[in-house]
Parts: C-alpha cells; sequence; structure tokens
C-alpha cells in the first residue's frame, strides 16, 4: 500500500536537497537526473502494486488511491 | 515459355524438386485428409508431426526448398525440446552456435557484461544460432527419414496454391504448377504461408497490429577474425552506424550484424555494398577483414489474427501472427503452434476427439502470440523510443547500468523466448497447491536427467501419466486412450520442478508434453475425467 500520509523525517531539509541537487545543471540535464532519481527510487520501493499506485496518483492527484 | 510458377526468392537448399502427380490427371479433385499450404519452418515442422503420427499430409509451397536470406538465427531451448521430439535435434545442435556471454554498450561505452548462466539439468541449451535454411533443411532430413519408416508425408515442390473454396465439411484448392493448375480437395487446411500469408487474403481476413517504423539492415558477414562467440549490443552506437546495433555469431564463420537505420531512409542507396561496408568498417574497426555475405532491408511489425481456426482452415506460424525479430519469437512460437496443434488434429481425425478441441488450439495460441507480441513490444519500445520522455528513462536507465546491477535488469534488447504457460486454457484440470508454479496445469514439461538420459523423451508420442513416490498402474484406459504411466525416482531436480512441498505426485502430461493436471495421489476416476477434459470431451 502507498504511503500517503506524512512521512519524510526532515521534509524542509530533504526537499532543499531535491532543489539543490539541480544547481548548475542545464534543463536537459536536469531531466536526465530527475529520470535517474525516479528509477532509483522505483528500484527501492520495488513492489509493482505500491508503484502502479504512485504512477497513478502523481498522473492525477486528485485521485486517492486505492 | 512462360513461368506459370514464378520463383519469387533464391533457394539455400533445393529440397523437393517439382514433380508431376498422378492428382494432376484425376478426372475429379483428388481428396486428402491434410492439406499443408506453405514449406516454411513451421508447414515442415506441421507435415513432420503429423506424418509420424500416422496422419496422411499433403504439402504444397511454390518454390522447392529453403529461402536464402537472413531471417531466423536463434533458436530456443523449447523449440529443440519439440525438434527432439520430432527427431530433428541432433544435427541442429550440432551445427548451431551456443554463447553464454553478452554485452552491452551505449555509445562508445561497454555498460556490462552479462552471462546467462543457464539453469542445469537440461538436455538442449538456453537457445542455439542456426541461419533458418539449415533448420528448415535439418527439418526436412527428419522428413526423409520419417518417409522412410513410412509416415504417409507427401511433399509437392512449385505447387502454388490459388484460391480457397471452404465447405462445410471440406476445403477445395486451385493450384498452379509448371504443367498448368489442379484442383485438391481436403478435410483440413492447414495454412503455413508466412506473414504476408495469400490464403488469408484469399479467406478475406484481416490482420491487425503495429508496424515499427524503422528500418533494420541485416548485413551477413564472413569472417576469419578471431572475434569471441559473443553477443554485443549497442545503444546509439558511437560509429554512427544505426540507432542500435547487435553482432551476433553464427555457423561457418558468418557473423549476424543488424544496424537501425531510422524510418526515412533511400532503400536502394543503404543496400549499395560499400555504404553497408562503410558501417561494417566503423563497426568492427579498420583492420578486419570480412566479406559481405547477404544483406537485406526489412521493417518490423507484431500483429495476430483474430483467430486462428477458421472452420476447416488452421493458420499456424508467421500466417496467424507476426513479431518484431527483438526477443527471436517468431519461427520459436510457431514451432509451439505445431506442437500444439498436430495432436489435436490427429485426435479429432481418428475420431477420440470432437472437432471443438481444435477450438482449444486457437485459444491456446492465441494466449501465446499475444504474450509474445507483448514480450517483442516491449523490446522494440525500449530499443526504440518512440517519444522524448521516452528516451530520456530509457537512456536514463542506460547511464545506470552502467554502474548499477538493478538498472541491467531493465535493460531490454529482447527478452528469451520462453515456452508459454497455457493459464485458463479449458483443456486444465486441477491443479495441487503444494507443488512447484513452474509445473502448474498449462505449462510445459521442464527437462531433468534421468538415469541414463533425460526426462522428455521418456514422455510418449500421446498422454502420459507421470508419477513420483506414489503407487500407480501400468497403465490407464479412458476415453478411446491408453495412458501409459512413468514412474520417476525424486532426484533432486525431479524433487525441485515436480514436487516441491508434496510429498508424492501424479501428473496428467499432454502429447505436446505440457501438464493437464496434477494430482498428489492415483485417483482412477479423478484422472479420466481430467483426460476427458484435456480432450475437449466436456
Ligand atoms: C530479420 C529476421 C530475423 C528473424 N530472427 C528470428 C529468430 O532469431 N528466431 C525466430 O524464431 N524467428 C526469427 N524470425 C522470424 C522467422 O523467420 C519466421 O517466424 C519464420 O520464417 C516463420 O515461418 P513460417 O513457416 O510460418 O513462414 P515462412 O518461413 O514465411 O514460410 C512460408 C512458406 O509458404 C510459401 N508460400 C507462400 N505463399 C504460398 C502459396 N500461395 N502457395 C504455396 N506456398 C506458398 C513460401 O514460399 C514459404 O516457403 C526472423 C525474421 C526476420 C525477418
Amino acid at each position: 500500500m502507498l504511503i500517503t500520509a506524512p512521512n519524510l523525517t526532515r521534509p524542509d531539509e530533504t526537499y532543499e536537497r531535491l532543489i539543490a541537487i539541480h544547481d548548475g545543471l542545464t534543463e536537459a540535464e536536469s531531466h536526465a537526473l530527475n529520470a535517474r532519481l525516479v528509477l532509483i527510487l522505483m528500484n527501492h520501493i520495488g513492489d509493482h502494486q505500491v508503484l502502479d499506485q504512485a504512477l497513478r496518483l502523481a498522473r492525477d492527484p486528485s485521485r486517492a488511491p486505492d | 515459355m512462360t513461368d506459370l510458377v514464378a520463383e519469387r526468392y533464391r533457394l539455400a537448399f533445393r529440397l523437393y524438386p517439382y514433380a508431376r502427380s498422378p492428382d494432376q490427371d484425376a478426372p475429379a479433385p483428388a481428396r486428402h485428409k491434410v492439406i499443408i499450404a506453405g514449406g516454411g519452418p513451421i508447414g515442415l515442422a506441421t507435415a513432420l508431426d503429423l506424418g509420424r503420427r500416422g496422419v496422411p499430409v499433403v504439402l504444397l509451397d511454390d518454390h522447392e526448398g529453403a529461402g536464402l536470406g537472413s531471417r531466423a538465427l536463434c533458436f530456443a531451448k523449447r523449440t529443440l525440446e519439440i525438434c527432439d521430439r520430432l527427431g530433428a535435434a541432433g544435427p541442429m545442435l550440432d551445427k548451431g552456435v551456443q554463447w553464454n556471454v553478452g554485452k552491452v554498450f551505449h555509445d562508445d561505452r561497454l555498460l556490462y557484461e552479462f552471462n546467462l548462466l543457464p539453469e542445469g539439468g537440461h538436455a538442449f541449451p538456453a537457445f542455439i544460432n542456426l541461419q533458418q535454411p539449415w533448420f528448415e533443411k535439418f527439418l526436412h532430413d527428419a522428413i526423409l527419414a520419417a518417409q522412410a519408416e513410412g509416415a504417409p508425408i507427401e511433399l509437392r515442390g512449385r505447387n502454388r496454391v490459388d484460391a480457397v473454396t471452404p465447405s462445410a465439411d471440406h476445403v477445395t484448392l486451385d493450384i498452379m504448377t509448371p504443367d498448368g493448375p489442379y484442383q485438391l480437395q481436403a478435410d483440413w487446411l492447414i495454412a503455413c504461408d508466412g506473414a504476408r500469408s495469400p490464403l488469408r487474403g484469399m479467406l478475406g481476413l484481416s490482420f491487425d497490429g503495429r508496424v515499427f517504423e524503422d528500418n533494420f539492415l541485416i548485413a551477413d558477414v564472413k569472417m576469419k577474425a578471431d572475434f569471441p562467440t559473443e553477443r554485443w549490443f549497442w545503444f546509439e552506437p558511437h560509429f554512427k552506424s544505426g540507432d542500435s546495433a547487435l553482432l551476433h555469431k553464427q555457423p561457418d564463420d558468418i557473423w549476424r550484424i543488424d544496424f537501425q537505420l531510422g524510418w526515412n531512409i533511400d532503400r536502394a542507396k543503404e543496400l549499395e555494398p560499400a555504404n553497408i561496408r562503410a558501417r561494417v568498417d566503423a563497426m568492427l574497426g579498420p583492420d578486419v577483414a570480412y566479406e559481405l555475405d547477404w544483406c537485406s532491408i526489412y521493417t518490423f511489425q507484431c500483429r495476430r489474427m483474430d483467430r486462428f481456426r477458421h472452420g476447416r482452415v488452421l493458420f499456424a506460424g508467421d500466417s496467424a501472427h507476426q513479431v518484431s525479430p527483438f526477443g527471436a519469437r517468431g519461427a520459436n512460437s510457431g514451432i509451439q503452434d505445431v506442437d500444439n496443434l498436430a495432436w489435436k488434429l490427429a485426435l479429432v481425425l481418428d475420431g477420440t476427439a470432437p472437432d471443438s478441441l481444435l477450438d482449444s488450439y486457437d485459444a491456446e495460441r492465441v494466449h501465446g502470440a499475444d504474450e509474445n507480441i507483448l514480450n517483442s513490444t516491449r523490446a522494440t519500445d525500449f530499443i526504440t523510443p518512440k517519444t522524448p520522455v521516452s528516451k530520456l528513462f530509457r537512456n536514463a536507465v542506460l547511464t545506470l547500468a552502467e554502474h548499477l546491477p538493478f538498472a541491467r535488469t531493465v535493460v531490454n534488447s529482447g527478452r528469451l523466448s520462453l515456452p508459454c504457460t497455457y493459464d485458463g486454457s479449458a483443456l486444465n484440470g486441477p491443479d495441487h497447491p503444494d507443488m512447484p508454479p513452474r509445473t502448474r496445469p498449462g505449462s510445459p514439461c521442464p527437462d531433468a536427467p534421468l538415469a541414463g538420459g533425460w526426462l522428455l523423451p521418456h514422455l510418449g508420442r500421446g498422454f502420459t501419466l507421470l508419477s513420483i513416490n506414489q503407487t500407480v498402474p501400468d497403465s490407464l484406459s479412458a476415453h478411446g486412450l491408453t495412458v501409459p504411466r512413468l514412474a520417476l525416482d525424486a532426484t533432486p531436480e525431479i524433487a525441485a520442478r515436480y514436487l516441491g512441498n508434496a510429498k508424492g505426485a501424479v501428473y496428467l502430461i499432454r502429447p505436446d508434453q505440457h501438464v493437464a493436471a496434477r494430482w498428489d495421489h492415483f485417483d482412477e476416476s479423478a484422472i479420466a475425467a481430467a483426460l476427458a477434459r484435456a480432450i475437449g470431451k466436456v
């Protein structure tokens, strides 16, 4: 089951890191980094069903995953 | 004199020269039990399987043997197992090339190297590389051997099917030969006439799916160079010889090279030897000496017929379904069609099974075709991303793959062709929860070593009752069939592949070596019921 309740241990710091990691990159490089990041996180999660819920939620955030 | 049966392609092997048949002088169309239209690998294998079951077959092809050129190359383990059942696998294995090491490149970097390390305890390797004309020749050799032992197989070269007229209980064919036209009738017609299937067109049947907007240049080159026997795949190769490239070893010092060229190309220009040489030079390096053996350009598609059975006409092989070659599923899946069809048609013809058994051919092989189309489509989409974002992700996977093993599992330059499990088939009987999933009803039996040999050759031409740690009578008779028992010792492989956590097992195995049903003890009436189900008598 996909966790949608708040789960980040340090939300502000983590978000800051997400933005900072793109410093100095061109837009194309940033897109490539994001793609790599998605793949790395997908592997960490692993479970096909959870990922499927996450993908659908990303496409339409107004719909709670079932 | 005009040539009534024009040659559309050159031959690698002339196998069945035209000879006038008495049928051509018959006052009325001669009637045959089974006619096969098309003598490619699938038609030949169908003739061989039916003939070895004693079913009289006439095969018609508008050529006289195996066509020259670069087509199928990789033949998978299941194909070899089926060919072994048909008495044709030995020479294939002897001539074919085996490989285990693959390398994946992106641009000018080696991303990683893999070793297939196939599972032990199987008679045949995961696959072999063998040129299609040789595969066809070895099937034909097995037909000659079967004929010598009395198998009622007749091959008629330069017999082109020009029209098909279906009736309720037979089909009439108009055939053209070098001596002019004649007609034949058949109780059953099997259309193995390839992806462009003229017979499909004659019957007005559709063939829908996806065309990939890409051209692939296939160059077979002969080189004596001491190249390692490995499969090399490049994404976006630095030598700019295409958007992807593949190098593969074949027998006789021949190497298969594929170059992905893109959609808008000038075919004639790309096929000029100087232009092909420029690409190959860039790939192999300047110092490698080679000769061009055969070159052609293909576009690929994934599509299938809605149904593979149309009354008395059955479609098999490329005429029924076509896939892109990534994952080598074309001929490999066609051979599984043959495996599925031949025993069913033989049982229908001798009256043991109702004609509805052939509907299960349609259901099971449509399922197989969909699985193959899905796999080939996924590989093609990975190799040739269709949108900027899919290319972004594809290249992100490749970047990660250089450093991280997890990303290598996503890299898809074609997945190995594995046989289909007929999950949900109407022919499947009871399963047992303690036994391994890989041998559930519908699965092809995995091979295993037995004292002095292998399991699969011990499975009979008909149904077999396989028993492990259970007392089972020598044979069981029901529904017009006698099913012999094969008692197995629970060796480590047999236990892992067939027993799982069960203490004993009884398997009902179909003539195509797929599991029909399984139990943990012998129950005669349950087995008889499963047998009835497996021959469509329910
Ligand atoms: C580049 C390439 C690479 C491939 N690689 C692989 C691979 O590695 N592994 C794999 O499994 N598959 C591969 N395939 C696919 C494989 O070649 C086909 O799946 C296979 O040839 C299908 O066999 P078939 O007998 O159904 O049809 P075909 O081989 O096309 O045979 C059809 C036959 O019917 C005859 N015929 C046609 N019309 C008539 C008529 N009117 N009357 C009488 N006869 C007729 C033809 O002359 C021909 O002999 C590849 C294909 C290509 C193009």
